[in-house]
């Protein structure tokens, strides 16, 4: 990992939430709750550890992101555009006719996407077959598998882990995106989960749980999980669904689609956020 | 059955999915045996004021169809009358085995619902579009298959669902339909609608769901031209309404099959299946032609997969012209 730069993550994070708004609102709405809680830890991953390539997305030896939460699509273009694979502005098709940029991440449209995703728990299982599969050809390629605290009902999300703790995938590192809300409201309320972090940690994945929003605690967390050796890590994050974007900050909205003046109002908030990191 | 049909081409201003809702909460308030289950998408159907009113009987089983659709199962062996949704390709494909075997294959009812059909999932894309539920669901012994074009037929079915035994999927579009039929059309399961019918038909069109508005539109324009053609609404894809088939097949001489699904495994291989036993004739198929689905606009979509009036009218000339 490269060293710590708290302001320069910070500033990156900015970015990526602004970048993330400019991309869903040229849509004029979408799944914006689930994708502006994620600036803070893409912020981390790209600022500061992973290995990648933007001119050439398919190289061998990159690290992995499997967005398993694939709704959360726009915050991983917004990402991808500000690391180089793209200009930014071609992101600004999303949902349109003939777009690479869809709601859901696809690996055959977008560069950077690794693993199609959308039907939510599949990411979680084709992660860890992609960790596997890193692992039997000799690299030392990292799997980032991005779940979602209401996707954590499918059972599929529970054999990947299965999977993964047996097969001893040191290689993955889960992030658990829990932000308390699904689509119909509070997970509590759909259905409750009890202890989550308690849970992941039993099925063998060595665990950790800090705040999403805070880029020395998310690193700091996933330094010691990739100094973890012999099996999968995963790092609960205590996030805020709708971070950030004024109109679904306090509502948690899985889908917003706001008014023009709403829009201007949270595209000017996240532009003077991303000032107040640069004059930090 | 008792239809009226409109058929102005306009949107109903009554969003399709409250003719489910208002229907669960009939049947819910009378009869205690009814329960519903959804998959974290109550928000989606409209049925958040039921779980409210009903939440020992409306059950949230959360993101996790496969187990839903078990649960569903278990339910119905203790007596209960299930209707279980999530978005089509969820309650299709993300538990197929579990409907299959615990449900069917164990002689239970559930009666499975599947919004967002075909290309009107549209904004989600094509991680979402079901093009082939239908086609599974066929594919099951014994099933009944709808593929609903609008609020009151959606709200006549419903009801008949209510006293369908066995497994049963209902394919619909949440909100922004055209209206077809007037409020109050009865319609009977099995039995397809004829919506245009005469002693000149040179062609008839078989279609459902989003595709009957399109094929009315098709006979207008050409009658237009001076071809007629029936048109039949065959919201039931089983038990099909074979007798109807045959009789358009052997009084019109060709068929056109018109539907917002994979033409491989729905209506038209249906209908191609009914025809081949004993009265074949030219078909042509309207529907997506094997690919899978996209993102965009839903008039977008019915555009790039060939879903409109105007590709109806393509096959009907084609097929005219094959028939010797
Ligand atoms: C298998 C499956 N079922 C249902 C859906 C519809 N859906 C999309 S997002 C979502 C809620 C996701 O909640 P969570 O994982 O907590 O995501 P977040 O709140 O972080 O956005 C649902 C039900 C889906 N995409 N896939």
């Amino acid at each position: 990992m490269k060293d710590l730069n708290v302001k320069q993550l910070n500033i990156l994070a900015a970015q990526i939430r602004l970048e993330t708004l400019k991309v869903i609102h040229s849509r004029g709405f979408g799944h914006v709750g689930g994708s502006v809680d994620l600036a803070e830890m893409l912020a981390v991953l790209y600022g500061a550890a992973m290995r990648f390539d933007p001119k050439d997305p398919r190289w061998p030896d990159r690290d992995w992101l499997v967005l398993s939460k694939g709704h959360a699509g726009p915050a991983a273009y917004a990402t991808f555009g500000l690391m180089g694979y793209y200009p930014l502005e071609q992101a600004y098709t999303l949902n349109h006719p003939h777009t690479r940029f869809p709601s859901h991440t696809d690996r055959l449209l977008t560069p950077g996407v690794d693993l199609t995703t959308g039907s939510l728990g599949q990411g979680a299982s084709s992660a860890m077959g992609a960790a596997l599969g890193n692992k039997l050809d000799g690299r030392d390629s990292r799997v980032y598998l991005v779940v979602g605290d209401g996707e954590a009902d499918e059972g599929q999300v529970w054999e990947a882990f299965h999977f993964a703790a047996a097969h001893k995938l040191d290689n993955v590192v889960v992030f658990l995106d829990m932000n308390g809300y699904q689509l119909d409201g509070p997970t509590a309320e759909i259905l409750d989960h009890g202890d989550l972090p308690g849970k992941v940690a039993a099925f063998g994945l060595y665990t950790q749980q800090v705040d999403g929003h805070d880029v020395a605690a998310i690193y700091h967390a996933l330094e010691a999980a990739l100094a973890h050796k012999g099996s999968p890590s995963c790092i609960v994050l205590n996030t805020c669904k709708g971070k950030g974007a004024t109109f679904a900050e306090s509502s948690h909205a899985h889908s917003s689609q706001p008014n023009e003046e709403q829009w201007a109002e949270a595209l000017q908030a996240a532009e003077q956020a991303l000032e107040a990191a640069r004059q930090a | 059955m008792n239809i009226k049909l409109i058929a102005k081409h306009e949107k109903d201003a009554r969003a399709s999915r409250d003719a489910i809702v208002t229907t669960l909460e009939e049947l819910m308030d009378a009869d205690p045996s009814v329960c519903y289950v959804d998959c974290d998408l109550m928000g989606c159907l409209n049925t958040k004021g039921l779980w409210k009113k009903h939440p020992d009987r409306a059950i949230q089983a959360g993101i996790a169809e496969a187990n839903a659709a078990g649960v569903c199962a278990g339910l119905a062996a203790t007596g209960k009358n299930v209707f279980f949704h999530s978005f089509g390709t969820f309650s299709s494909r993300r538990c197929y085995d579990q409907i299959y075997m615990s449900a069917a294959y164990a002689g239970l009812t559930v009666h499975v619902l599947g919004s967002d059909a075909g290309v009107t999932a549209a904004f989600n894309g094509g991680t979402h579009m079901p093009l082939e539920d239908a086609g599974m669901y066929l594919s099951i012994p014994q099933t009944t298959v709808i593929d609903a074009c609008d609020y009151d037929q959606l709200y006549s079915v419903m009801h008949s669902l209510a006293h369908t035994q066995g497994v049963s999927y209902t394919r619909f579009v949440r909100k922004d339909v055209i209206q077809v039929y007037a409020p109050g059309s009865q319609f009977e399961i099995g039995k397809g609608v004829v919506l245009h019918e005469s002693g000149e038909d040179a062609c008839a069109v078989i279609c459902s769901g989003i595709m009957v508005d399109e094929a009315l539109k098709a006979y207008e324009s050409l009658q237009a031209q001076g071809i007629t053609i029936r048109v039949i609404d065959m919201f039931t894809w089983k038990p099909l309404d074979e007798a109807l088939v045959r009789k358009a097949a052997a009084e019109t001489g060709c068929v056109v099959t018109a539907e917002n699904h994979n033409v491989t495994c729905g209506l038209g291989a249906a209908v191609a299946s009914c025809l081949a036993k004993d009265h074949p004739v030219p078909q042509e198929f309207v529907g997506v032609q094997d690919r899978f689905g996209q993102v965009g606009p839903q008039s977008f979509l019915m555009d790039e997969y060939g879903l409109r009036a105007a590709d109806i009218e393509a096959a009907v000339k084609r097929a005219i012209a094959r028939k010797s």
